[in-house]
């Protein structure tokens, strides 16, 4: 393992940021995995840190497939991290909003081009994301529909969902849109955490990455097969909003199988404690995502169901 | 008259109401001409604030000269306003990049669409934003590539001093005007001054453009003052100058200046050493229409642009 310098940008104030890459095996640009982009991604940091452990051991042991190379990149913005803000800088613009990016730009987007002059020609690029609505999501493989997504290929990962996402136009500006552009095949990996760690479904992110490495043909490592993943398209998911504001009180897991009418979650009037809403199944399925945060407003999307499956 | 447009359940004991005053000349029959005068998108930007009050207290001293419907939308941001936030509370998203918005999405997706149902039958829609607390603007109407053709003679009796047609990014795709314009109401965006600040001069300068439109259009029936003719950059190009290091940008010139090629726009400087890291200049004469006001840069950010190869 080697590391380099992607990207250094000077402070007056700060020492400069540095974006640090961590470097395995040499030869073709097989592989890169990128973490955090955001200040409060500190899950998806965690992970590729856990990555970084295992390539290293692998190379040790000469698990790395000869003339290939994999490049981690755990954390694209530490400023942020550092100080706890979500996005870069005094004018807070979102990294991942900023691709393919402009070496005259303005900041982030000089990031952003630094970063893609990398990583735009490995051939899978994997990036480990968030969403933007706070709570929790079941693992799985996310792609754009940009015409170039491999559903196939998504599924090698061996988690339980692959799900297809139609780009929204600020989505064009994000790396996984540019990668795929670049006919990099791009996945983003999501867990079900963002500001905390958990260790399960780090690990069972880590063991999906090096399982799709093993499988691309850049590693070599006995792992379980893994799930064959359900290919969903986004729209297809049943999202269930709330009626009224209050104390949300889940009743179901993240993974659970649900019937129609079936009690999802109560939301209790702040004040007085009384039961103002039952959320009820519309459909049977499993719970794909839900909301963790103690308060709900007023249709807030609290969960999202797999429309007609079963466990 | 105020007209709530939506009201949604805040999680304890408040409601987000998105409202509009409208002032109407006489009873409405529905063959009444319409303007409307949206602000407040960007919670920080409060130079809508006084365009609003402004245009609100002219016709309320001179209520016989309307002859038609002013619908005035102060805060389509409601909270963000009241927070001095830009993007949506809660969400951390940037509300002018979710129109035309889902009537059957969340809180901020129904807001959205709300106000975009509401503004359909407008004769024409000016969205009015100020600049972030970085840089400052003159004022200007922005215009996309797409519907300056259609737009330029209305931005042309703004009484602003540029009308800025810009080639359109796909991400402009999810903004109110260009909703707006797709669904067939001719929308412009105003940008002037800088965030949380209102400069009375400018929002006098952009209300007496509004009431030019308005009796151009048939609305107003007093005589406005004359417009004064804005600089287009489409007739020339917009040269956009970034810092190329970190510092303190102390700027050698105001905001709406011509300069010549060369010149010295300001320059940046280490107050560690003492010593002057770069000197920024003109590469072309132009006016320069926007200029950083915000001291502390770091590579790349933006410190000003100007109108080159004008007439």
């Amino acid at each position: 393992m080697h590391t380099k310098e992607i990207v250094t940008l000077q402070s007056t104030y700060r020492e400069d940021m540095k974006v640090k890459g961590f470097l395995f095996g040499k030869g073709d640009k097989a592989a890169c995995i990128v973490g955090s982009f955001r200040g409060n991604e500190i899950q998806q940091m965690y992970i590729c840190s856990r990555l970084v452990q295992a390539l290293r051991d692998l190379e040790n042991s000469g698990g790395i497939c000869v003339g290939k190379q994999i490049l981690v990149i755990p954390n694209v913005n530490p400023y942020s991290m550092n100080v706890g803000q979500k996005f870069f800088g005094m004018e807070e613009s979102d990294i991942n909003r900023m691709f393919p990016g402009n070496e005259k730009g303005e900041t982030t987007s000089r990031i952003a081009a630094a970063l893609f002059k990398e990583i735009a020609d490995y051939s899978y690029g994997i990036q480990f994301s968030s969403f933007s609505i706070a709570g929790e999501f079941a693992p799985h493989v996310r792609m754009m529909k940009t015409g170039y997504q491999n559903t196939s290929l998504a599924n090698l990962f061996g988690l339980p969902y692959v799900v297809v996402k139609k780009p929204a136009p600020i989505d064009t500006k994000t790396l996984n849109y540019n990668w795929q552009t670049e006919m990099t095949a791009a996945f983003l990996v999501y867990t079900n955490k963002t500001f905390e760690i958990d260790d399960k479904s780090a690990r069972q992110a880590v063991a999906a990455v090096l399982r799709f490495l093993t499988r691309m043909g850049i590693l070599r490592y006995e792992s379980h097969s893994g799930y064959i993943s359900h290919v969903i398209m986004e729209e297809d998911l049943t999202n269930v909003y709330t009626e009224c504001a209050g104390i949300f009180k889940g009743l179901t897991e993240l993974g659970e199988a649900v019937r129609y009418g079936q009690p999802l979650a109560q939301i209790m009037d702040p004040m007085e404690g009384s039961i103002r809403q039952m959320i009820l199944a519309p459909t049977d399925g499993i719970v794909f995502f839900t909301h963790k945060e103690a308060l709900v407003t007023q249709y807030d999307m609290v969960y999202r169901l797999i429309h007609r499956m079963h466990e | 008259m105020v007209i709530k447009l939506i009201e949604m359940e805040l999680p304890v004991g408040e409601k987000l109401v998105v409202a509009k005053n409208r002032i109407c000349s006489r009873e409405d029959n529905g063959h009444l001409g319409r303007i409307s005068i949206v602000s407040g998108i960007h919670g920080d930007e409060l130079e809508g604030q006084y365009v609003c009050y402004e245009v609100a207290r002219r016709i309320a001293e001179n209520p016989m000269a309307l002859q038609g419907i002013v619908d005035i939308y102060p805060a389509v941001n409601p909270i963000g306003v009241a927070m001095s936030h830009r993007n949506m509370p809660r969400l951390e998203m940037d509300m002018n990049r979710i129109f035309p918005g889902n009537s059957k999405g969340d809180m901020f997706e129904r807001a959205a669409a709300s106000v975009v149902e509401d503004l359909i039958g407008s004769d024409i829609c000016i969205d009015i934003h100020a600049s972030n607390i970085f840089v400052k603007e003159i004022p200007q109407v922005r215009l996309d590539e797409e519907s300056a053709d259609r737009l330029l003679p209305f931005a042309k009796l703004m009484n602003v001093d540029m009308i800025w047609v810009n080639a359109s990014e796909t991400v402009h795709e999810a903004t109110l005007a260009y909703s707006m314009n797709v669904l067939g109401v001719p929308s412009m965006v105003v940008e002037m001054g800088q965030g949380s600040s209102i400069s009375r001069a400018y929002g006098n300068q952009v209300v007496d453009g509004i009431f030019n439109l308005m009796y151009e259009m048939g609305l107003w029936t007093n005589t406005p003052p004359q417009a004064q003719m804005p600089v287009i950059s489409s007739e020339g190009k917009v040269e956009i100058i970034c810092s190329e290091t970190d510092g303190l940008f102390l700027p050698c010139i105001g905001n709406s200046h011509y300069v010549k090629k060369g010149d010295t726009i300001g320059e940046i400087v280490d107050p560690w050493s003492g010593k002057r890291k770069q000197s920024v200049l003109a590469g072309k004469d132009g006016l320069v229409f926007t200029l950083r006001i915000y001291p502390v840069v770091y590579p790349g950010d933006l410190i000003a642009r100007v109108v080159t190869d004008i007439t």
